[in-house]
């Protein structure tokens, strides 16, 4: 994609979050360029999914402490970020258990965004899903709803797609699966967010990385050059 | 042939009771919502109804035309403009705010129409009878029977078959993720009442028709579709209609045996059943 003025496409400043009284992120400032691939790397509880709730609405920032292409979307609800081209492929899955495989995929479709992704194309990607369609998304193995998880999210056709923890519970060799299927996902320009614990896998499909500590950004990197050292630093916190 | 008869009669009183419980179950399932006004707007529904017939002129079925919109549209902006602000982890503030409503209902309706009983008129259709053998069947009994049907046919197609359905079933399941889909709940929910309020406005229409009405027996209405809803088990609308079907023959049965019990017999089996299967004949399963 053609980006002229060089403007990120999504951009937090001063980013805090908070669950009542406790405070998940401290000042965050991060951005992502259109067509990146951005890794998120950080221990448990280091606040990488309270960051992917802010960037998608299901927690309400100030206005200006999230940037969609310019636009404040800090304040808007979860629906309207979406329509607007944000998708998050949520942590576990989170499929909608009384829908079938492909009312999952068709519910993340409704959203009525133009693109390449549709129902055929899903299953071109992960051909598994179309054996399966019909049947209730409970009944298929965790690798196999975290297909559908992915493709419910292809299926609004996001200019920028969010990935939590997408290779959290799965089988090593299903892990690879997933991942081998990203190049297809990232090919058409999409801006992706990885969020990960797998550093290693984190690190090879990106080209940026950040690193969360406590609720603050502890590295920001190169993906390919930045040191073992460094990021077990910003990991853990230890010198 | 008494026996016969009033189990014939309490299967078809049963469509009605179904008609009731069907918009309660729907909020219910979709939303959580217990809505202890559901019997309050039912009566609002036959009002809206009377007003129609006697302004217009209109045979009552015809009425339905405008109280069946109307209805939805009053309970899209009743659960855009006061319920969804009820609705939370806590499940006693949707249940205190409909009891207010269910108050005010009934209250608004005794200031205007006062508490005479009324009645719809809807000419033949009142008596008319089909000869089944040495019964009679009336018409308006089976014609609210084929409605009940048809209604939570219709109903079970647009949860199951379409998009909105769709809408409502990812809603029910998980707010948090229905909404990253681009649904606003708010706005599923509207829609989920403005059916719930459509189909309540059929059920008040042939309840005017069958008999008499005044501005306090919503409560009453209320009481036979929670039952309706929980024999059949929740979220199951054609276990709604079975458990519809089993209040009113239990009601017909028991009014056969003594006329003073026909209210109490279908509060009993309701409460065996309650006691032997607790989530009702046909829960959903998950």
């Amino acid at each position: 994609m053609l980006n002229v003025n060089n403007q990120p496409i999504l951009q937090m400043s001063g980013l805090d979050a908070h669950y009542g009284d406790f405070q998940a992120l401290y000042n965050v400032d991060m951005e992502i360029q259109e067509g990146e691939v951005l890794a998120i790397i950080g221990a448990n509880g280091a606040g990488k999914s309270t960051l992917m709730r802010s960037v998608c609405g299901l927690i309400d920032n100030e206005p200006d402490q999230v940037k969609y292409r310019g636009q404040n979307i800090g304040n808007l609800r979860a629906d309207q970020v979406a329509k607007l081209g944000i998708a998050l492929v949520p942590e576990g899955r989170q499929l909608f258990p009384s829908l079938s495989v492909e009312e999952n995929l068709l519910i993340g479709g409704q959203i009525g965004r133009e693109g390449v992704w549709s129902l055929n194309r899903v299953f071109e990607l992960f051909p598994i899903l179309k054996e399966r369609r019909n049947v209730p998304s409970t009944a298929l193995s965790g690798g196999q709803q975290q297909m559908v998880a992915i493709g419910r999210a292809l299926m609004s056709n996001p200019d920028l797609l969010l990935m939590d923890e997408i290779s959290l519970g799965l089988a090593p060799v299903i892990i690879k699966t997933i991942y081998d299927a990203l190049p297809g996902i990232i090919d058409d320009g999409m801006s992706v967010i990885i969020v990960e614990q797998d550093i290693t896998k984190a690190l090879s499909v990106s080209s940026r990385v950040y690193c969360l500590q406590e609720g603050r950004v502890s590295l920001e990197g190169q993906s390919s050059t930045v040191s073992r050292e460094e990021i077990s630093r910003a990991y853990f916190g230890v010198e | 042939m008494d026996w016969v008869n009033a189990i014939i009669q309490g299967t078809l009183l049963g469509g009605l009771y179904a008609l009731f419980a069907a918009g309660l179950s729907l909020i219910f399932g979709v939303m959580r919502l217990v809505n202890i006004a559901h019997g309050d707007l039912i009566v609002l529904g036959a009002y809206l109804g009377l007003s129609t017939t006697l302004v217009l002129g209109v045979h009552p079925l015809l009425a339905l035309l405008i109280v069946v919109p109307l209805m939805a549209a009053i309970g899209y902006v009743l659960q855009r403009g006061i319920l969804n602000q009820t609705l939370g982890t806590d499940i006693l503030p949707p249940l205190l705010v409909t009891f207010g409503l269910s108050v005010i209902i009934q209250n608004g309706l005794l200031e205007i129409y006062t508490a005479d009983p009324q009645k719809m008129d809807a000419g033949v259709l009142e008596t008319a009878s089909l000869p089944l053998g040495s019964l009679s069947i009336g018409v308006l009994p089976l014609l609210t029977f084929i409605i009940a049907i048809v209604v939570i046919g219709s109903l079970q197609w647009v949860f199951y078959r379409t998009a909105l359905g769709r809408a409502f079933r990812a809603v029910s399941d998980n707010q948090d993720i229905a909404q990253l889909m681009g649904l606003n709940r708010r706005h599923i929910f509207g829609l989920a009442m403005a059916l719930a309020l459509a189909v309540t406005a059929i059920a008040a229409i042939l309840l005017g028709i069958r008999t008499s009405f005044d501005p306090s027996i919503g409560g009453g209405r209320l009481i036979f579709g929670f039952e309706a809803v929980i024999i059949g088990g929740l979220g199951n609308l054609w276990g709604t209609l079975v458990g519809g079907v089993i209040l009113g023959v239990a009601q017909t049965v028991g009014a056969n045996i003594n006329p003073g019990w026909q209210l109490l017999s279908g509060h009993i089996v309701f409460l065996i059943i309650l006691a032997i299967r607790p989530n009702g004949l046909f829960p959903k399963v998950n």
